[in-house]
Formats: C-alpha cells, sequence, structure tokens
C-alpha cells in the first residue's frame, strides 16, 4: 500500500516531530541531570545547571505536547498504549517531578542542596530510562483485545526493554555531554569531552545491538527491512548511522566544540527514522494502525489548523530564548 | 480481595489527589503572574522603586509555584490515557483537541518566556522584559480558557454526535469550545484565582506589617491586596450566583445536592444552611434551614416549585454529603472574604489601613482561604458531576482503564508519598521567602545570598547594554 498523505498520516508526523523535539531539547538537559554526579558540587555542577535552567520548562512542554497530541489525534492509541505502560509511565511522571522542582529547590536550601542534587539525577536516570523502556515494550507488541489493553501490568519488563531503557539512558547522557561541550569552557569542558568519549561508544554499541535485536521481534519488522528490493532504501538508514557515528568520534578526538553535539542529534534522528520504518503505518505494532487509531477528521482538521500556525511561531520564540541565553555558562565575556 | 470496583474506586481517588494538588498552583499562579505584570508595569510608569522590589520579591515566590505547577500538570495530561483510557478513546475526538490548543497556545508560551521572565533581566531591554512578563500572563489565562472549556464540556456536552465505536464525534467546534456553562466556569474560576492571590499578598503584607509597620512594601502590598479583594470579593458572589443558575438549567441534580434537596417542594424550598445529609435515607438530618429561600434565590421568587432528588433515578446520584458540605465551605469563605474586603475599605476611609492591626491579623488568618475556597468548589462541580465523566452520557464507572487494583493502589501510595515530601518541600521554601520582609535592592531569582554563582551569569551579557536593562536599576 502506497503511504498517501492524508490526515491521519499528517498527524503521524506531527506527533513524531514533538517527539523528535522533545528528545532533541530535553534529551541534554536529562542527560546533564545523568551526567551530574561526575561534576564538582559546587561552580561545575552550578554551571551545569546553570546552561539549562533557563529554558528546560520549554522543553519539557513537548512530551506533554507528544502526549495531549497521542490523545486528540490517536485516542485509540493513547488508550491502549497509556494502560499497558502503567508502570513505566507513572515512574517517568514522578521522575520528572523529582528533577522539575530540583531546579528551583536547589537554589532555596543550601542546606539540602546535596539531596536535592540527587532528586536531579535519581529523577533524569529514572526518567530516562522509562521513556526508553516504553519504546521498547512499544515495539515489541502490546496486547489488545477489541479497544482495550489486554495484557498484564508487568508485560512491559523484558531484556529486550531494558535494552531500549538502558540505551536512552547512554544516548541521552552522550546529548547531555556534548552540549555542555559546546556550553561551557575549562574544567567542565575537559571533563565533559572525556564522558562524551565513553558515552559515544556506548551509545554506537547499543544502537548496534537494538538494531539486531529489532528485525527478530517480529517477522513483520524483518520483512520491513529485508525484504526485496526495499533493503535497497531501508539500507541507507545503517549506513548513514554508521557515517554519521564514525564522524562523531572523529569529532570529539579533534575536540570540535559543535559538531558532537549536531552529530549526535543526526545520529537520534537516524533512529527515529529507523523507528518510523519499523512501525508505519502502525502506531500499537501489528494491532492498530494510525487509520484505525486517529480521531475523525473533523478534529484532526480542527489542530491542524492551530498546528500549522502555532508551531513555527512556538519554534520561533523558543529559537529567541535559546538566542537570548547563548554563549558559554559561567564565564562572562566570552564570545 | 481486590476487585473492580476497588480498582475504580482507588483510579478516582488518585485523580482528586492529583487534581486537587494540581490546581493549588495554577489558582495562585494565573494571579501572581497578572500582579508581577501590574508591579512591572507600575514600575516602569512610575519609576518608583518599591515595585520594583516588590517585583522581585514576588518573582521568586512565582518561580517555586510555577516549577510545581508545570510537573504536577504533566502527571494530569497522562493520566487521562494511564487511569481513564475508556474515557480517553471515547471523549479523545472533543478533548483532545481542546488541550492539544491548550499546549499550543499557553503551554509553549508560558515555557518560552518564563525563562526571559525570571532570569533576563539584565539580558533583554526594558520593553522585552516587560513583554516576557506580560506573555506569561496571558499564557496561564490562555491555560485556564481551554482546560475550563474541556472541563465545562465534560459537564454540559454538546455539539457532538457517537460514531459506531462509541466515540464522541465533533460536530460543532464553536458549540463545543462556547459550551453552555463555559462562560460561568471561566468568569468563576479566574476571579477566583484573582481572589487566591489577593489574598495571598494581603496575608503576606498583613505578617510584616504586623511586624514592622513603616516596611514599604508591606504597606504597598497590603494596600494593593486589600483593594483586590473589596473589588473581587462582591464580583465573584454575583459570577457564583449566575454560575449556580446556570448549572441549576443544565445539571439540577448538582444543585439538589449542593442544596441537599432530597424531596420535590412544590411550594417554595427552604434553603438549608446547615444539616447531616443521609444519602441513604434520602433526608438532611438535624437541618437548620430558612423558609423558601431557596426558591427565592434560585428562581427569584418565594413559592416557586423546586424538584428534588426524589425525581430523579437513584442510580444517578452524585454523592449527596461531600457536594453539600464543600459547597457550604466555598460559601462560607466567598461571605468571609467579602467582609475582609468591606473592613479594609472601612479601614481606608478612616486612614487605618496600615495601622489597624485586628485587621492585619484577619487578614493573615485569610491568607491561605482562597485556596481552601478553590479546592472546595472545585470538589463540589466534579463530585457534583457524578456518577458521569460526560455528564448524561458517558458513567465514571464505564470510563476507566482496565488496570488491575493492586497497581492503581501502588501508584496512589507513591503518588501521595511523592506529593507531599515534593509540594511539602516546596511549600517550606515559598513560606520561607515570604516570612522575609521586602526590603530595598531586592534580588530576583537569578541571585541571592544562597546562590551567588547564579548572579555571575548563565550567559555572557555583553552584547546588551547596561543602561537598557532592568538589572541595570536594582
Amino acid at each position: 500500500m502506497m503511504p498517501v498523505l492524508d490526515l491521519p498520516t499528517l498527524w503521524a508526523f506531527v506527533i513524531a516531530f514533538a517527539v523528535f523535539a522533545y528528545v532533541v531539547m530535553d534529551g541534554f538537559d536529562l542527560g546533564i541531570g545523568i551526567l551530574f554526579p561526575f561534576f564538582a558540587p559546587g561552580p561545575e555542577r552550578d554551571s551545569a545547571m546553570n546552561s539549562v535552567a533557563p529554558v528546560w520548562d520549554g522543553n519539557e512542554t513537548w512530551l506533554v505536547l507528544g502526549g495531549g497530541g497521542l490523545m486528540a489525534a490517536f485516542p485509540l492509541a493513547y488508550a491502549i498504549i497509556l494502560p499497558a505502560l502503567y508502570a513505566p509511565i507513572i515512574a517517568m511522571v514522578l521522575a520528572l517531578i523529582f528533577r522539575g522542582v530540583a531546579f528551583e529547590f536547589r537554589w532555596r536550601d543550601a542546606g539540602h542542596r546535596r539531596y536535592w542534587d540527587f532528586a536531579f539525577t535519581t529523577g533524569s536516570v529514572v526518567a530516562t530510562l522509562a521513556q526508553g523502556i516504553t519504546l521498547g515494550a512499544l515495539l515489541q507488541g502490546i496486547a489488545v483485545e477489541g479497544r482495550s489493553y489486554a495484557g498484564g501490568w508487568w508485560d512491559w519488563l523484558t531484556p529486550f526493554s531494558l535494552l531500549v531503557g538502558m540505551s536512552l539512558v547512554v544516548g541521552y547522557a552522550l546529548l547531555g555531554a556534548t552540549w555542555l561541550v559546546m556550553k561551557t569552557e575549562g574544567t567542565v569542558q575537559d571533563h565533559s569531552f572525556r564522558l562524551a568519549g565513553r558515552l559515544a561508544i556506548g551509545l554506537i554499541v547499543c544502537i548496534g545491538l537494538v538494531s539486531a535485536a529489532t528485525p527478530f521481534l517480529s517477522s513483520a519488522y524483518y520483512q520491513r527491512w529485508f525484504a526485496w528490493p526495499q533493503v535497497l532504501f531501508t539500507a541507507q538508514v545503517p549506513l548513514l548511522v554508521g557515517l554519521c557515528s564514525g564522524t562523531l568520534v572523529v569529532s570529539l578526538l579533534r575536540r570540535w566544540e559543535y559538531w558532537p553535539f549536531l552529530l549526535t542529534l543526526g545520529l537520534f534522528g537516524l533512529c527515529l527514522l529507523g523507528l518510523g520504518v519499523s512501525m508505519f503505518p502502525y502506531v500499537v505494532p501489528s494491532a492498530v494502525t494510525i487509520h484505525e487509531a486517529a480521531a475523525p477528521d473533523i478534529s484532526l482538521r480542527f489542530m491542524l489548523v492551530g498546528a500549522s500556525v502555532l508551531i513555527p511561531i512556538i519554534l520561533v520564540y523558543t529559537g529567541y530564548s535559546y538566542w537570548v541565553f547563548r554563549g558559554k555558562t559561567g564565564h562572562e565575556g566570552y564570545h | 480481595m481486590f476487585d473492580q470496583f476497588d480498582a475504580l474506586l482507588l483510579a478516582r481517588f488518585q485523580f482528586a489527589f492529583t487534581v486537587s494538588f494540581h490546581f493549588i498552583f495554577p489558582s495562585f499562579s494565573i494571579g501572581l503572574a497578572s500582579y508581577l505584570a501590574v508591579l512591572e508595569g507600575l514600575w516602569l510608569w512610575t519609576g518608583r522603586e518599591v515595585y520594583l522590589n516588590l517585583f522581585k520579591y514576588w518573582l521568586k515566590i512565582f518561580a517555586l509555584a510555577f516549577a510545581m505547577g508545570v510537573v504536577s500538570g504533566i502527571v494530569m495530561s497522562y493520566q487521562f490515557g494511564t487511569n481513564w483510557s475508556v474515557f480517553s478513546d471515547k471523549a479523545g475526538p472533543v478533548i483532545g483537541p481542546l488541550m492539544a490548543y491548550e499546549v499550543m497556545t499557553a503551554f509553549f508560551l508560558e515555557a518560552g518566556f518564563l525563562g526571559i521572565m525570571l532570569f533576563g533581566m539584565g539580558r533583554v531591554g526594558r520593553k522585552l522584559h516587560i513583554a516576557a512578563t506580560l506573555a506569561v500572563a496571558i499564557g496561564t489565562f490562555i491555560s485556564a480558557f481551554w482546560i475550563l472549556s474541556a472541563n465545562s464540556w465534560m459537564q454540559t456536552p454538546v455539539g457532538y454526535g457517537i460514531n459506531e465505536a462509541g466515540q464522541f464525534v465533533p460536530q460543532d467546534w464553536w458549540a463545543i469550545v462556547f459550551n453552555p456553562s463555559f462562560p460561568y466556569r471561566l468568569v468563576h474560576t479566574v476571579l477566583a484565582a484573582y481572589l487566591t492571590t489577593a489574598l495571598v499578598v494581603g496575608g503576606v503584607g498583613a505578617w510584616h506589617l504586623l511586624r514592622e509597620r513603616t516596611n514599604k512594601g508591606a504597606r504597598v502590598m497590603f494596600s494593593m491586596a486589600m483593594g483586590m479583594v473589596a473589588v473581587v470579593a462582591p464580583l465573584q458572589i454575583f459570577a457564583g450566583d449566575m454560575h449556580g443558575l446556570n448549572t441549576l438549567e443544565h445539571q439540577p441534580a448538582k444543585v439538589m445536592a449542593m442544596e441537599g434537596h432530597f424531596q420535590s417542594h412544590p411550594d417554595g424550598a427552604p434553603l438549608i444552611l446547615f444539616g447531616i445529609p443521609d444519602q441513604e435515607a434520602g433526608v438532611v438530618r438535624n437541618a437548620i434551614e430558612i423558609p423558601k429561600a431557596s426558591s427565592l434565590i434560585l428562581k427569584h421568587d418565594l413559592n416557586a416549585p423546586l424538584a428534588g432528588l426524589d425525581t430523579i433515578e437513584r442510580a444517578n446520584w452524585p454523592y449527596v454529603p461531600i457536594v453539600f458540605w464543600s459547597f457550604r465551605i466555598m460559601v462560607g469563605l466567598g461571605f468571609a472574604m467579602l467582609a475582609l474586603g468591606a473592613l479594609s475599605l472601612w479601614a481606608r476611609l478612616r486612614g487605618r489601613l496600615h495601622d489597624w492591626r485586628l485587621l492585619h491579623r484577619l487578614a493573615l488568618v485569610m491568607g491561605p482561604s482562597g485556596f481552601v475556597a478553590v479546592i472546595a468548589g472545585w470538589v463540589t462541580t466534579e463530585v457534583g458531576r457524578q456518577p458521569f465523566t460526560v455528564y448524561g452520557l458517558l458513567r465514571t464507572a464505564a470510563s476507566a482503564s482496565p488496570l488491575e487494583a493492586p497497581a492503581v493502589a501502588a501508584s496512589l501510595l507513591t503518588f501521595i508519598v511523592v506529593y507531599f515530601i515534593v509540594f511539602g518541600a516546596g511549600t517550606g521554601y515559598i513560606l520561607k521567602l515570604m516570612s522575609k520582609p521586602p526590603h530595598r535592592g531586592e534580588t530576583g531569582p537569578e541571585a541571592g545570598p544562597d546562590h551567588p554563582i547564579r548572579a555571575a551569569g548563565i550567559t555572557p551579557a555583553p552584547a546588551v547594554d547596561p543602561d537598557r536593562t532592568l538589572g541595570a536599576e536594582a
């Protein structure tokens, strides 16, 4: 079947875009949380925190758009996926509470700053792990009966979902490290370069493992990736991943400041593309397609009018806000 | 030992708990954002330093309240799916787009400009800074607009059809967004937020006046807050009355529960002031009542007949004792606020606003009353909608996710523990900030004695001309 660009397909792209925007923006600030214990208390941690404090709230809003958008555009998928992933979703929102308030609380309570730093890290790790597990569990399939989830409340926990969870922790940590490479200097930057090098190797291994495992989760995925002649097309994805990975390693060895972050984003983009190749046109793999899950056209059209005007505006003022807080943190007068 | 009923009850309790906690923060930050915009505007207009100091004083508190509102709100946006999946599937096509618009028009606006509002003094010019403050303030209002539209549609659903899968399918978006109860609920809720904030600001001002009568910041904030209470409290009582009449028209069972009218009164219904509703027996015991007064209020006629819950099938009754009491708490506090506003006006006319200690004590006690009234009002309207999620169409019992009770019990317990730790600590920090008097040279959230590092700069600021920035004034 040829994919036609109808309203459900358009909305699948809008939501994929929201998810990617979320990963691009919240990925690095969750990553900084994950790496927090590796930085010394005091100026190192403070400048790492300062580099994201003005923007984290906006970053997290993309997650709300992803969740809210899924409910609005694909209510059936939202109604099946969220109960199926009850424990990881609840863990994620609770973890986000801890790390979100830590941004403010650590400045208000010097006596307990260690605890809020711990909350910041634990919250970031758990939220990331939960997001990865959610993705892994979705990929491996969800039991559906009629219009609802039909499995147990531990179905999400498998070696594969844990692998994806761990991979995302490594991936976000790399985004965080490369962000700090870009936004800091001196000891924090040196430190970040070293961490980024190890994490880059780790992420490349993880991508390899997940990619190797995915086609064997179901024959549909295998067909999708290896059937002739579309293998000519799908094979471009792993090739580009390889190219991107190689350049990333080089950029870190040569201590380039901007490229490591951008190339890591490139890797994330390619993984999302690969995910799209595996899943499309399903939203709950091998159970519910985007057309089956889609809200009526009148709902999708009503939202699309707003989204097509508002999302570009949002991107402009989000960009402006980043621009206001541009440059290196914690060191005045640097260009 | 767990059956489906337990899972449902636990899910309802979890939603009530998380939404009540969440509602506290926006009901404060909606009003506080506007207050901050007013303070910044007054500072720019008059050039008086006291307004800048007050702006920075409340900005630190706003940063904390807003962060807690954001994180408790993320919980809500996922809880519809985790715990109310059948509702999400069926009502998603109507409710979902309204919430998506809330995210796109409000959440991003608030979040996008919050960074500049909190940390941007010294980085952008004055006009841009107040524009950011206004963007955040307007964002909080737009957020209230959409989420209350969605909630109101659940109370008074119109403009929909139902498809073969049992989903509500929108037919007329204008009718859906501006559904019959929405204008009343919006006005009543936004006024409640302004009143809540005014009472908090007044309480803090009163606390500092009791300790140091000459504190300039405390005098200004107390005067502004009491002025606001004096104006808004009567407006709110009027708006509440209008909202009640609207509810009588569209959701009579809710009003019957609020009034405690189990029985119909063909020739004038009494106003039950207090009593003990007995849901099983269908009577209000030990009632203290004013004959015919309820008909006078609701129908503007002493002898107008009023139907009671006996005209409604028992399976469709809301749980009367909760609605009955929460309504009385809200109304009682509303009249106490009216009295506070009136007393403050009297004191103002006599020139005693800043040295009448009794008034200050009263304002201090009333400081948190707005939160109690807001929660009580929310309980009234939400419990009064039961046993439906979409009024008259989708029963609460048929809306929940197919979850096992232990899963919901575990999450509920975790929510309770986490919320008390996190929001307990956060409230503690807010009270700590409030306990310090406002003073000259007040610092904003970007700097302070506890954290000099942050003041050193999130970014280099050489590109900004220091004479043009807000920070240079402070």
